[in-house]
């Protein structure tokens, strides 16, 4: 088709499921998902406009949050809908061939690879768990203005509050940083793999809390009550931190290759990888 | 606690989406974050080049912490960006920046002088420069780039470069 390119979501195994999951799907602007297989793996594809898609439009339409929402959403639409039914490894945004021949060469080139990986990641899923530190947990300590201070200059005191506010702020660091220690030790007991993510902060996050960690944990299916229930609990009432879950989410954060795997697993951030190796060999 | 996923209805009608409910009620922060910054990299016949995706994804760690409010702070790198834009070359050059620097410092090495002459009363304009510096921080903690910057003198408006991407913000608003 002239044009058109092929934009590829994910990589899973050919199945009737797989079919089903994609029929009247929509993708990237719209168009229709479709499967396309070579060998004993299929590549979740659809036709989007060379215009938008060639590398200097796609260069230029990057600059461009809307469109790259957009974009973003609908990747994530078919990844979401597709996992829902079977096992799939999501692509990196904007993966894009001339043609479905190229889709097919890459599926056989990396055939091996996707299978090992799909079979590794079949009946998981992924949660994501931030926890925010709240800061109500921050123990104020008595505001200056006791008998005491009223005794030291001007200048002794401010430095005292000074440092009285330092330490209480230290210690909030610290109760946090066990709190956030206490659930993924909670998770990981429910977890086969760990990724940390950066933590996400600035205006986005709403109200006034700090989001002191961003983990995401790969999960079998049929532990998630548990996996959550853990957490839940980890964060649960009296701890200074307030957990946000999400997911279930497709294995975003591990299809990128087995801890200890050659491959480029999390080439941004190498403890990452260095932590999901520990993790797997955590106690389940 | 609160629970994203507890109002998770996507927008998928399917009853097959019991589990799978992020949908497009995913935060796009999160999501941003997984498709751009995860899942699996192969190398397609159209080619992103990779400099451009570690920058747009360094790009992206801001913005996945600040989606909303990027271009109320200014960060509308991808506006500005002569690496991204090719409408975002009319910034001074760098050899008039730093010859206002220099000016500047003059002025205030001037001024200091007179300072240690006499009681320390009509603080120079470096103190009130400085005050927009602050108000620049607490805008936005996102950068270091930007205190650094801030106190500079601009008589005109000013685009940033690349190097201080992450910083990019307009010009400092006083020049009284």
């Amino acid at each position: 088709m002239t044009g058109s390119v092929s934009y590829v979501y994910g990589v899973a195994g050919p199945s009737p499921a797989l079919d089903d999951a994609v029929r009247g799907l929509r993708g990237v602007d719209g168009a229709p998902v479709r499967v396309v297989a070579a060998g004993d793996v299929a590549a979740v594809v659809s036709d989007v406009p060379a215009a938008d898609f060639e590398e200097r439009p796609l260069a230029a339409h990057l600059e461009d949050l809307d469109w790259l929402e957009a974009v973003a959403r609908a990747h994530h639409g078919v990844i979401d809908a597709v996992a829902a039914r079977v096992t799939v490894l999501p692509l990196r945004l904007a993966t894009i061939y001339r043609d479905d021949q190229g889709v097919r060469a890459v599926l056989t080139a990396g055939g091996a690879a996707f299978r090992s990986r799909l079979a590794r990641l079949a009946g998981h899923v992924e949660w994501g768990v931030k926890l925010y530190a709240e800061p109500a947990a921050a123990p104020d300590g008595p505001p200056g203005g006791s008998g005491e201070s009223s005794r030291l200059s001007p200048g002794r005191a401010y430095l005292r509050s000074r440092s009285r506010e330092r330490t209480a702020r230290d210690e909030a660091h610290r109760a946090a940083a066990d709190a956030v220690r206490r659930v993924h030790e909670a998770a990981s007991a429910h977890a086969v793999e760990h990724v940390r993510h950066r933590v996400q902060q600035g205006p986005l996050v709403r109200g006034t809390s700090e989001n002191v960690s961003n983990d995401a944990y790969l999960v079998p299916s049929g532990r998630s009550d548990a996996f959550l229930s853990a957490v839940r609990e980890a964060a649960g009432a009296g701890t200074p931190v307030r957990a946000e879950i999400t997911g279930p989410w497709a294995p975003y954060s591990f299809a990128a290759g087995a801890p200890g795997a050659e491959d480029r697993a999390d080439g941004a951030d190498g403890e990452n990888r260095a932590d999901g190796a520990r993790e797997e060999a955590a106690p389940g | 606690m609160t629970e994203p996923h507890s109002d998770n209805l996507g927008s998928f009608p399917s009853r097959a989406a019991p589990s799978y409910g992020q949908g497009s009620s995913a935060n796009l922060a999160d999501i941003l974050e997984r498709v751009l910054d995860k899942g699996i990299v192969i190398a397609g016949d159209i080619q992103i080049n990779l400099l451009d995706i570690e920058l747009l994804t360094i790009k992206l760690r801001l913005l996945v912490a600040s989606v909303d409010k990027a271009k109320e702070m200014g960060i509308d790198w991808w506006e500005h960006d002569p690496s991204l834009s090719s409408r975002a070359d009319s910034r001074p050059s760098l050899s008039e920046e730093n010859r206002r620097l220099r000016e500047e410092i003059a002025a205030l090495r001037g001024t200091r002088s007179l300072d240690r002459a006499e009681p320390v009363d009509d603080v120079p304009r470096g103190a009130a420069r400085g005050e927009v510096a602050r108000e620049d921080v607490v805008a936005g903690e996102v950068t270091e780039g930007r205190r650094r910057r801030a106190p500079t003198r601009s008589g005109t408006p000013r685009r940033r470069t690349a190097e201080d991407g992450t910083a990019r913000r307009r010009p400092p608003e006083d020049d009284r």
